[in-house]
Formats: C-alpha cells, structure tokens, sequence
C-alpha cells in the first residue's frame, strides 16, 4: 500500500484530529505505561499529525498501551492518543500471521483461576 | 418490585459467580429484580475505538435492541460489559456510519438508534434506590477501613460513561459510608490495574496492580472492593496476603445480612 494512502487510512481508523495537539504532553503523563514505551503516547499524535508512520508500525508501544482512556481524559484539546495507538495496532494485526495471541500459547500460560474476560479482552485487542 | 432487563456477561457465569450472585440477592432485598435477558451474547470484553469496527460491536446491539423491547433499560454489573455496552450504545447515537451498518446488518425489524438506557448496578443504587435507603437496611455494618476501586471502565471516557466525576468519584465512598464502613480515599483508586495486559505480559500487569494496592495499603486500607472480574484477577494474583480483595456485591450482601 503507498504510504500517501496508509496515513489517510491510519487517520481515518483513528477517528481523531492530531492535528488539533497542542503538544502539552498531558497524555503522556497520565500514561500508565509510559516508562514502557518505546514511543509515547503524545509522539503517536505528533508523528501522525505529521505523516511520518513508518517509526509508528514499528513501535513496541501498540503492545503495552492499556487502553485505560486515561490519555483521552485528560487531553484539553478533545484528541484521542489512544485510538491513534489502536489504529497502529489494528493496521498491523490485521495483517495475516500478525496477530499478537496465538491460540497455541495459551494452555501453556493460563490457570484454572484466569477469567474468560481476559482471553476475550486480550482476543479483542490482538487479533483480528 | 421494580423489574429491569439484566445483562450478566460471560465471567459472571463462570469465574464471577459471586459478584452476580450477591448482587441479585442484594437488588431482591432493596426491591429490584434483576431479569437476564435472552440469548445475550458476549459484549467482546474491551470495545474497539477503530472507526471501520462494526462487527465487534454487533453483540451489544443485540443485546441492547432486546432491552429496548422489554422495558427500556438495560442493568449491567461487570464494569467491561458495561463500559462496552454504554459505548456502543453511545455510538448507535452519534456515529452514523456505525448506525448505518450495523442496523444494515441486523435488519432488525425496527431501526435501533440507541433509544436503550445502559445502568450500572452502581448507578441504580445511588440514583433509583438512593443511599439513604441502603443504609436503613443495613444490619451488619461493615465497621472496617474499605478502599473502592473505580479503575478504568466505569469512567473514561468521561463524556461518554457520565457515570461519576472521572478524575474525582464518590460513588463508591459513598456505598461504603452507607454500609458502615470507613471508605480509605487513596490516589490511584481510579488507575488501570493493567488489564488484558496480564495474559501478554504478567509483569506490567503486576507491577500496575502492585502500585493501586501499595497505594490502598498506605492510606490504611486492609480490604479493596472491585466491580469487574479482571480487576479482580489482577489484583488477586498480585496482592499477595497484604490486602484482601473483594466484589462490591459482597460487601453489600454481608452489610444487608445475607447468607451466601
């Protein structure tokens, strides 16, 4: 896919306007997985903002971002990080052989005490 | 008795047995009764911010479609089900593109446009049976220092959810003062517990669980209630023996006298 047309779809997934960042910073410091991220949350805004995606699809971030909304919260500009990092995510796991659970690591990992509601939430989240 | 179309959600009949069950014996006894509704299906656990998401969210229109015909109202318990439900719903509303095709999709025989109203068990406590009332039937009184634990579901977004104040909630302080307890206010009481997190990677969904328990414990908490499962499950493998974690459902059963 040309890369014009993968921003203007990564924009459309997102449903936000980066460009409407007044880079504050407040997302990034309400993110619970910050110190994780190779990427921050307001770097996902700032990147898009400026079509520059290919550091984005590379980024480790799309895989330790909670979802937890807390960055949406508090952003004053109404720009939602979170749904930026989704979209990176969903761009890559759509992909064939992409996704991040595979069915066959699960057993090994999971006990009789893990809620079906995180094998769902993480399926959700991972795979498509 | 009031009657209200129930939504349980797939935990709930598994893992979450308990938080359903107190909380169906507790409406029982303050005059609500919960009626499941039928054929629900799974809600999807985590709701998809992608504007292209449809199918995801086709479960919980179903679901709240039913509630749309038989009553108007659907009560939620599990905080995922109803943060998915209240934003898929919100969507029907104000995205027409997911309007658009998800009705074209269902062909249900009327057009759902999110007439359905989503409750939290929460929010039919504090605004349909009020706390005073709760309070008059509570006794056992709980007597202990109690931390609520909102995490993330029940409140962001905010302008969505619009279930209590998003950086600043009372509504479970407010229950526990109700049931006689000493609610412990404690800063990361509304922090993401790491969620799904904890399947990928068990380390950061320890160390967020760690750091909301640590904090609970340090402003003299001994005992932390949850409303979701997968709080529950963080919280449970991580806690260790330094707080006790319970279903805010529970707590409510104890307080109101009801045996197990």
């Amino acid at each position: 896919m040309n890369k014009e047309l993968q921003v203007k779809l990564l924009n459309l997934m997102s449903n936000t306007d980066a460009k409407k960042c007044m880079k504050c910073g407040k997302c990034t410091g309400r993110c619970p997985s910050y110190d994780e991220m190779d990427l921050k949350p307001h770097q996902f805004v700032s990147l898009i903002a400026q079509g520059k995606i290919d550091k984005l699809m590379e980024s480790k971030s799309i895989w330790v971002c909670l979802s937890c909304m807390a960055c949406v919260e508090r952003c004053p500009r109404g720009v939602a990080p979170a749904n930026v990092i989704e979209a990176v995510r969903d761009t890559i796991i759509k992909e064939q052989g992409n996704n991040g659970v595979k069915a066959e690591d699960i057993p090994p990992i999971i006990d009789e005490t893990v809620p079906q509601q995180l094998l769902v939430a993480a399926y959700r989240k991972y795979n498509r | 008795m009031l009657e209200i179309c129930y939504y349980p959600g797939c935990t709930l009949k598994s893992k979450a047995k308990k938080l359903d069950d107190c909380a169906r014996k507790v409406a029982l006894k303050l005059g609500v009764e919960m009626k499941e509704i039928e054929n629900w299906q799974c809600c999807g656990a985590e709701y998809t911010t992608g504007s292209g998401e449809i199918a995801t969210k086709l479960s919980a229109v179903r679901s709240l479609d039913y509630a749309k015909k038989h009553g108007g109202k659907l009560l939620t318990l599990c905080s995922a089900c109803h943060n998915v439900l209240k934003r898929t719903n919100d969507a029907m509303i104000n995205d027409e593109d997911m309007n658009f095709r998800a009705n074209n999709y269902l062909a249900l025989d009327e057009r759902y446009n999110g007439e359905t109203q989503v409750i939290h068990y929460l929010e039919l406590l504090r605004d349909t049976i009020g706390f005073d009332e709760i309070k008059k039937q509570v006794v056992k009184p709980l007597n202990r220092k109690v931390a609520g634990y909102y995490g993330c579901l029940l409140l962001r977004p905010g302008k969505v959810m619009q279930f209590d104040k998003p950086e600043s909630p009372s509504v479970l302080e407010d229950l526990i003062k109700a049931l006689g307890g000493q609610p412990v206010v404690y800063p990361y009481r509304n922090e993401c517990c790491g969620a799904y997190v904890s399947l990928k990677a068990p380390d950061l969904a320890n160390k967020k669980s760690s750091a909301i328990l640590d904090s609970a414990t340090s402003f003299g908490a001994t005992e932390i209630m949850t409303a979701c499962p997968l709080c529950q499950y963080n919280f449970e493998k991580n806690c260790g023996d330094k707080i006790k974690v319970t279903y805010f459902t529970e707590l409510m059963a104890e307080a109101l006298g009801i045996d197990e």
